[in-house]
């Protein structure tokens, strides 16, 4: 092999092996991403949540009569997996606040929120609906120092949906003054999040390879972390077990 | 010099949040409060000054809404109504929408008007100036007038005739927004929801009993009446129902609720010989 091709072939190799680094490179990036997986489970035995009298809204009461509505605080699925806790990065995200372009809905239905517990991103549009047809007023209690203002408005029957947002990271109660037993939360981080399904199961989407901190958070106030590294094609893990408080 | 300040002040803010218990979630410190002290309001031509109005307040409103503007004056514990949390920024008689602030005119009304069946009397005894200079000092207690801007106050179209139909038509929005959950059919203030009610800081509260006499606490007269449906009481379980009562349909409101309240009004007489029922809350929507 003469010195020019030998030149040739190693340039072709460099530019084959750079344009396959290019190639690569662009398909981690656009794949995305990686994501955190994992369950949380309830330790021991549920606790019993006790049914709630709706006695004093008849529409109410007709509207649960096939299965009497409970309290929420603990919802415990398959293999004690734990419903509605929230699950997102506390630390190391490095993103932007608006992750999401998705509008979730806050539904009054049957006298109670649907879903329980609604997570949110700082600054995301979420919308408040209601398939009730009694009266309910909507009033999330933020702490006004935190940023966060409170509204009551109220939601008639057919009532328009409401759209708002949440400027800061709150866990916020949501209460309705007519129906003192309807309360629910909005969860508002920063940046990727998840709610556990009815088994206990999530997944935290759209995470870049890197190190981080997961928070899992369930009412009213408990919370617990885990250090999560997330590598390219390889999603991090981490599973949580709460105590009932 | 300028360390050893910072240092002192996170050690003096460290025991005051140790040592005493607020009631609210309020933690402004007296240092907070300070920098805001240049803060202005302004009611017509006149201009307001926080500071100027530190005298009237440490004479006059310290007793009940505290040195630090939190409600946890030395009269707290006596008082019912509890007395306003400035530092949260949150008040009930706004010309605003629910969940912004009020103008310098909403909280200017209420200290010149006071807000009755609590023991907030009537300011009336201040000159207009000192009046303007306290707007502006329960203004510096809450980070929020930094921050926000106030609420742009809602449109109200002029008054229209009171007429038998407009009365008829306001008790068809009474029950259609079902006021009477908590008002009561009759605005006796017991509806089935009345003896649950509680404030933003979990206070027992009862909702207004149009049948006593009372003055509404926003104000007697018709509009004011207007504004309170339409705007909310913010902190308290009374909502804003702007966004399902036409501004038309509010005037009927407003006719229908006068037909409930004690005070003799156009409405009321009229009502008499309409014979009117109190709605029925089992009534299928739309057939009352």
């Amino acid at each position: 092999m003469t010195m020019r091709n030998k030149f040739t072939a190693v340039l072709s190799a460099v530019i084959l092996v750079s344009c396959g680094a290019l190639f690569l490179g662009q398909r981690v990036s656009a794949a995305g991403e990686g994501k955190i997986t994992g369950t949380v489970k309830l330790d021991g035995a549920a606790p019993h949540m006790k049914g709630i009298d709706m006695s004093k809204d008849p529409y109410c009461v007709k509207a649960n009569s096939g299965s009497p509505a409970h309290l929420q605080i603990y919802e415990v699925g398959a293999n004690g997996g734990l419903q509605n806790a929230v699950l997102y990065i506390s630390e190391g995200w490095t993103g932007s606040a608006a992750a999401s372009t998705e509008v979730p809905v806050f539904d009054q239905k049957n006298c109670m929120y649907t879903p329980h517990v609604l997570a949110l991103d700082a600054g995301q549009t979420f919308k408040v609906t209601t398939s009730d047809q009694t009266t309910h007023n909507i009033h999330p209690l933020p702490n006004p120092m935190t940023g966060n203002i409170p509204w009551n408005q109220s939601q008639p029957p057919g009532a328009t949906p409401i759209e708002k947002s949440w400027k800061n990271t709150e866990v916020i109660p949501v209460q309705c003054n007519i129906h003192p037993w309807m309360h629910g939360w909005h969860v508002v981080v920063k940046g990727p999040y998840a709610t556990t399904d009815a088994n206990g199961a999530y997944t935290i989407n759209n995470v870049p390879p890197g190190n981080y901190t997961v928070t899992a958070w369930h009412e009213p106030d408990q919370t617990q972390t885990q250090k999560v590294t997330v590598a390219a094609g390889k999603p991090g893990t981490a599973d949580f077990t709460f105590k009932p408080k | 010099m300028r360390r050893r300040f910072g240092m002192w002040t996170l050690v003096i803010s460290a025991a005051v949040a140790l040592a005493i218990p607020m009631p609210s979630w309020a933690q402004q410190t007296i240092y907070d409060l300070n920098a805001r002290l240049g803060i202005e309001a302004h009611i017509g031509k006149i201009t307001g000054h926080a500071k100027d109005a530190k005298g009237d307040y440490r004479r006059y409103c310290v007793v009940c809404h505290g040195e630090l503007g939190d409600g946890n004056g030395e009269s707290f514990p006596w008082v019912d109504p509890k007395p306003r949390d400035f530092q949260l920024g949150v008040f009930k008689c706004r010309s605003t929408p629910t969940g912004t602030l009020p103008t310098d005119q909403d909280l200017f009304d209420t200290i010149a008007r006071g807000l009755d069946r609590s023991n907030m009397p009537q300011w009336s005894t201040f000159t207009k100036q000192e009046r303007v200079d306290l707007v502006a000092w329960v203004k510096h207690f809450s980070p929020r007038w930094t921050n926000e801007k106030p609420g742009t106050p809602i449109v109200i179209p002029p008054e229209p005739e009171v007429t038998a139909e407009r009365i008829k038509a306001g008790r068809d929005v009474f029950a259609r927004v079902q006021c009477w959950k908590c008002h009561g059919v009759m605005g006796q203030a017991n509806g089935p929801s009345a003896a649950t009610l509680t404030d933003d800081l979990g206070r027992p509260i009862a909702a207004f009993n149009f049948t006593e006499g009372a003055r509404p606490k926003c104000g007697d007269t018709d509009r004011d009446i207007y504004r309170i449906f339409m705007t909310g009481l913010d902190g308290t379980p009374m909502p804003s129902f702007a966004d399902n009562i036409k501004p038309d349909e509010a005037w009927d409101l407003v006719f229908y609720l006068r037909t409930l309240m004690k005070q003799p009004s156009k409405a009321k007489e009229m009502a008499k010989k309409l014979d009117l029922k109190p709605v029925d809350p089992n009534a299928p929507a739309g057939q009352q």
